[in-house]
């Protein structure tokens, strides 16, 4: 039980990737051998996926398409295009 | 421009309505293209530019809706919504497979559920629930240390999950004979 406590309380960590591979061989090796845990993990990863999927599918509308094409001509000094690329020089105008 | 379709959505579960979500993505942007020679090239340019546009927000729009800066949420027991899928009507909850359970969950109810969260807690989980970035790129964002970060995704992920689970009572999808 104290091994499902100690798993359970690093799900959110584990889920955000953001635990040491020590942790994570550590917490694998629990689901392996607890459904309780391995089932909630589980939920968990699929909620994490549902809430990002849900949540960032807006329409970008044409408008503020429209608007950004004209800050891009107008304002923009010139540089080259915003975006890491090298090379990428294509100008603007 | 590649990642004007994740800023939107970002500006709109900010600012909750679309027209102030045009003008938050198109003010960050600008300030972008201005300030793009300031770039560190090599460097993160997703987490430059949502830096930018929830600073953008944080200046001009949080103060315009009068939402005070710091709130509290009542404390939630973990493993909230999980903790409650027996409770679902049999019905709904022999949909055995959790993503297909989710999928209960409209694509509005969601955004709701995030969207209505205090600003201190909804802006960390947006950046790392939907957006997806790191715990230190999130308080680079918020200039805000880690371990708050932390613990507003740990609080705030639960709020969201009480929302859920009262959207789902609403629509009438959890049993009756369920306590709670």
């Amino acid at each position: 039980m104290a091994d499902c406590n100690d798993t359970l309380r690093e799900l959110e960590p584990f889920i955000d990737g953001e635990i040491s591979d020590e942790a994570r061989n550590h917490i694998h090796g629990h689901l392996g051998t607890c459904v309780d845990c391995q089932q909630a993990f589980e939920f968990h990863l699929e909620l994490r996926e549902a809430v990002r999927r849900k949540a960032s599918n807006d329409e970008l509308p044409a408008s503020l398409v429209a608007k950004l094409e004209v800050c891009l001509r107008d304002d923009f000094d010139g540089d080259g295009t915003i975006g890491s690329g090298s090379g990428d020089t294509a100008p603007v105008g | 421009m590649e990642y004007t379709p994740q800023l939107y959505s970002a500006a709109l579960r900010m600012t909750r309505n679309k027209a102030d979500a045009e003008d938050l993505v198109q003010e960050a942007m600008l300030r972008g293209f201005r300030s793009f020679h300031t770039f560190t090239d090599g460097t993160n340019l997703r987490a430059w530019l949502f830096r930018i546009l929830t600073n953008v927000y944080i200046n001009n729009y949080r103060a315009k809706q009068r939402r005070p800066d710091e709130t509290d949420l009542a404390d939630i027991e973990d493993l909230y919504l999980y903790r409650r899928v027996g409770s679902f009507d049999t019905a709904v909850a022999s949909l055995s497979a959790e993503d297909q359970f989710l999928d209960l969950f409209t694509d509005d109810e969601v955004k709701s559920a995030l969207e209505n969260l205090p600003d201190n807690f909804r802006l960390p989980v947006l950046l790392a629930d939907v957006e997806g970035f790191a715990y230190r790129e999130i308080a680079d964002i918020l200039d805000i240390p880690v371990g708050t970060v932390m613990s507003r995704l740990h609080r705030g992920r639960k709020a969201m999950q009480q929302a859920l689970y009262a959207y789902a009572v609403d629509r009438g999808l959890v049993g009756a004979a369920s306590d709670t």
